[in-house]
């Protein structure tokens, strides 16, 4: 190649690139998975679990790609308590605040984890995008309450120094 | 067994000699309760233990050869006695250790395993006793149970599908396949009285023959698995425990109503419970108990399992066939009902978990043995899931008609830390609140009923005095105003005109307005919803109303929380002649609110107070309570 690329074409062409490899990954779920309508639900599942989230444009190819109406497909992103249009942390932490949580007092473990988070009213993921907070409404381990999941890990009969633990482990092993 | 002219009988008696050798069976639990007790570095420990000693054997070991026998470890479901985490039990002695830990193990294969010992630090102690129960069925927790739902949770191994069928496992798929016509099935199931235990109650055997009678080339058997009601966990417990006997009763459900096709819509939050059903529904189709010509019989079945993305209403059944359609889970008006035309148009049956749990031993046994247990129309057992203020937190499975005090009382060994019991909330968010009054109230549907409350899916949350049966409601309201589809108006604006109020009253900012017209919405709610969700979300509000009416008052007219709960009525204050003037509140305090000299008492400017209770937890003299001033001197003597 003799001429040389303009720095935006190169940009251009770059991002074109991301952008393909986007898709492919895209690509690749939704053919796992198959066209079918009924695979809607999944294949948001797997995107979200790829990117943290459900980006605009990735619903929009996805809408086309199923000829589904994008209307239809932001109604399920938007129902389902599980899909989050925005990106989330890199671990998720999900406090029970279920009825047995609940009445053992899972408010003070919520409150003294976004206090250690250092999360503004509002805010769910923390600056450096470590983690996110999130309450649900029962994971089942009621008779460990107060209890969250981390990520896939369950951890029971909790207190704000039990909670600060478990989270500066992980923020050190992130620090590495 | 790989071809499908597979006799089961000749497999089960296979296993069943082959488990014969098996001198002793270590059953460590692995439900979730105990896995986060450290539950998997025990089990480690005792498989290398009992290596060590040269007497390990498992199934693989017992079936190679006649002459091998030994002991067995293996990891169960959830065994029921999560507050005793992580426990084992040891079979056939009956034995149950709990709060063992890995270092245990040692001590255990050489006492117990190899000289029949009972280790006395690890037995069970009842509550103001210091005797020591090892045995299973004396210990009050399990005394008090019968088990059909639960019978394999907790002593077979849950990824070995060889187990499951030494325990008769698919010998009632067999039966139903090879010596019962599709009507004898439903008939068998009619019989048997066993209704739906998801909540409705409504009788299994006749959903089936209602889809049976539909002429369609595709049905579906739909499993519902999306265990949402706060405060339940049985069906996690089974899904994770016992997969098989999904798989099976699903399989006969198929068999008797003409469907090929099943569903498992479970709950994305159960990851454990869908790899143990991903795992085992590979087991059963490699062995020919699901896919085409199961056991030569030329009936075809397969399952597929969906999993959910988080929302309340798809336990409802028409959102749950439309989310699995890949649609917004949103309920439709029925009829036509599902079993006329369900999942895609066609004839859909949708059991519950639990259900579907007991339809292989109906099946097995027959309608009579399985109608004997229980209480009137209510038959068999009902699953609790137990939490809460109680003492013993876990899943207990007794008969129809077992009376809440034995409940609470007995097999839950009463309220936590000697307080009084003041209410227990049964059936979650779609439930009521029963009181002191109701405890020799048996726990069966029509008993229930008279009282405005539900079995539902069988969640017991326990409250004792602490708990604020206000705050409670507006917990409820709340969960019940964010799961709300937005289908109908009435649940849709209803239940948010309800939380709104709740939120009044529990800030101290309530009228008795405002108690009139909760009262109101809340009968609106409950006659013009469409589904299930808003038809039973006043009910906890109708129910704490009706019992605890003082308490609302409380609230509304003395601006007060009896229970000392709600955040608006809490205030704190310093006891002059415990305060040494440490200072370490003052520093510690977010609002700054706390003051004074070093060495001196302090005090709370209650204004600026977040009422937080940091300062509780933090004084070193116990010189901070909560309310007004200083107890009195008995008051403190009564309180120890």
């Amino acid at each position: 190649m003799s001429t040389v690329m303009d720095a935006d074409a190169l940009a251009e062409a770059r991002e074109l690139n991301g952008t393909l490899h986007k898709f492919r990954q895209v690509n690749e779920i939704i053919d796992r998975h198959g066209k079918d309508p009924s695979n809607l639900i999944a294949i948001l599942q797997e995107v979200q679990e790829e990117y943290r989230y459900l980006p605009e444009e990735i619903m929009t190819y996805i809408s086309t790609v199923m000829e589904i109406h994008p209307s239809s497909v932001y109604g399920v992103a938007t129902f389902y308590a599980q899909f989050s249009l925005e990106p989330k942390g890199k671990h998720i932490i999900k406090v029970c605040d279920g009825t047995a949580c609940h009445v053992r007092n899972s408010q003070w473990i919520i409150d003294s984890l976004r206090e250690h988070l250092r999360l503004k009213q509002g805010e769910h993921t923390t600056k450096d995008m470590i983690f996110t907070l999130e309450t649900v409404a029962c994971i089942g381990a009621c008779a460990l309450a107060p209890a969250m999941m981390l990520d896939e890990e369950i951890y029971g009969q909790l207190t704000p120094d039990k909670i600060k633990e478990i989270v500066d482990k992980i923020a050190a092993e992130e620090e590495k | 067994m790989s071809t499908a002219k597979v006799d089961m009988n000749s497999v089960h008696k296979d296993y069943c000699q082959a488990l014969k050798r098996e001198k002793i069976r270590v059953a460590v639990c692995a439900g979730l309760g105990c896995i986060v007790n450290g539950a998997l570095k025990l089990y480690d420990a005792l498989e290398a233990e009992i290596k060590a000693k040269g007497i390990y054997a498992d199934l693989s070991y017992l079936l190679e050869d006649e002459s091998n026998s030994g002991c067995s470890v293996v990891k169960t479901g959830c065994q029921g006695f999560c507050e005793a985490g992580a426990l084992i039990r040891i079979e056939p002695a009956g034995l149950v250790y709990i709060h063992v830990k890995p270092e245990d193990a040692a001590e255990i294969a050489e006492r117990t395993l190899l000289k029949g010992e009972i280790i006395e630090r690890l037995a069970y102690k009842a509550p103001y006793s210091d005797k020591a129960v090892a045995e299973r069925n004396e210990i009050p927790f399990f005394s008090g149970q019968k088990q059909i739902v639960l019978r394999n949770c907790g002593i077979i191994d849950p990824s070995d599908i060889r187990d499951y069928i030494a325990h008769d496992g698919y010998l009632a798929l067999q039966k139903a396949l090879k010596e019962m016509s599709r009507d004898q099935v439903i008939a068998t199931v009619i019989d048997s009285g066993l209704k739906g235990r998801g909540g409705a109650g409504f009788p299994a055997g006749r959903k089936w023959a209602f889809a049976k009678a539909e002429e369609s080339d595709t049905k579906y058997m739909v499993c519902n698995a999306d265990e949402g009601d706060p405060g339940a966990f049985m069906d996690r417990s089974v899904l994770e425990g016992d997969p098989h006997s999904i798989i099976e009763a699903m399989a006969i459900a198929g068999y008797a109503i003409g469907a090929s096709h099943g569903y498992i819509y479970v709950r994305a939050e159960y990851p454990l419970a869908v790899a143990r059903l991903k795992h085992a529904l590979k087991e059963a189709r490699d062995n020919g108990l699901l896919g085409n010509d199961i056991l030569g019989s030329g009936f075809d079945f397969d399952i597929k399992i969906k999993e959910g993305a988080g929302a309340f209403v798809c336990g409802e059944e028409s959102a749950l066939l439309a989310s699995i359609e890949g649609k917004r889970g949103m309920p439709r008006p029925k009829p036509p009902f599902p079993a006329q035309k369900g999942l895609w148009g066609y004839p859909t049956v949708i059991n519950n978990v639990e259900t579907l749990a007991s339809v292989p031993l109906v099946i097995l046994r027959g309608a009579e043995w399985f109608s004997s247990c229980g209480v009137g129309r209510s038959t068999g057992t009902k699953t609790f899931a137990l939490s809460g203020k109680v003492r013993n937190t876990g899943l207990v499975e007794v008969p129809m008609g077992t009376t809440l005090r034995d409940m609470i009382f007995k097999i839950g060994g009463g309220i936590r830390d000697d307080k009084r019991f003041k209410a227990v909330q049964i059936g979650g968010p779609s439930g009521g609140c029963l009181t002191e009054e109701h405890l020799d109230l048996t726990l069966d549907y029509d008993s229930l009923a008279k009282v405005g409350a539900i079995i539902g899916s069988g969640g017991l949350v326990v409250m004792d005095e602490d708990t604020c049966m206000v705050e409670m409601a507006r917990f409820f309201m709340h969960f019940t105003q964010s799961e709300s589809c937005g289908k109908c108006v009435p649940c849709r604006e209803g239940t948010k005109r309800m939380l709104e109020i709740l939120e009044k009253i529990v800030a101290g900012k309530g009228t008795m307005e405002d108690l009139e017209l909760l009262d109101e919405v809340a009968r609106m709610v409950k006659d013009a919803s469409l589904c299930g969700l808003g038809k039973t979300a006043p009910n906890p509000v109708l129910t704490m109303i009706k019992y605890f009416r003082d308490e609302y008052l409380a609230h509304v007219v003395d601006k007060r929380c009896p229970a000392g709960q709600c955040q608006a009525f809490k205030s704190y204050y310093i006891d002059p002649e415990l305060c040494k003037g440490c200072g370490k509140c003052s520093r510690g305090c977010p609002a700054g609110a706390i003051s004074g000299k070093p060495r001196e008492a302090y005090g709370i400017d209650t204004e600026a107070c977040l009422k937080c209770g940091a300062c509780v937890e933090m004084c070193p003299f116990g010189a901070i309570g909560k309310g007004d001033g200083p107890k009195s001197k008995e008051d403190n003597e009564r309180n120890g």
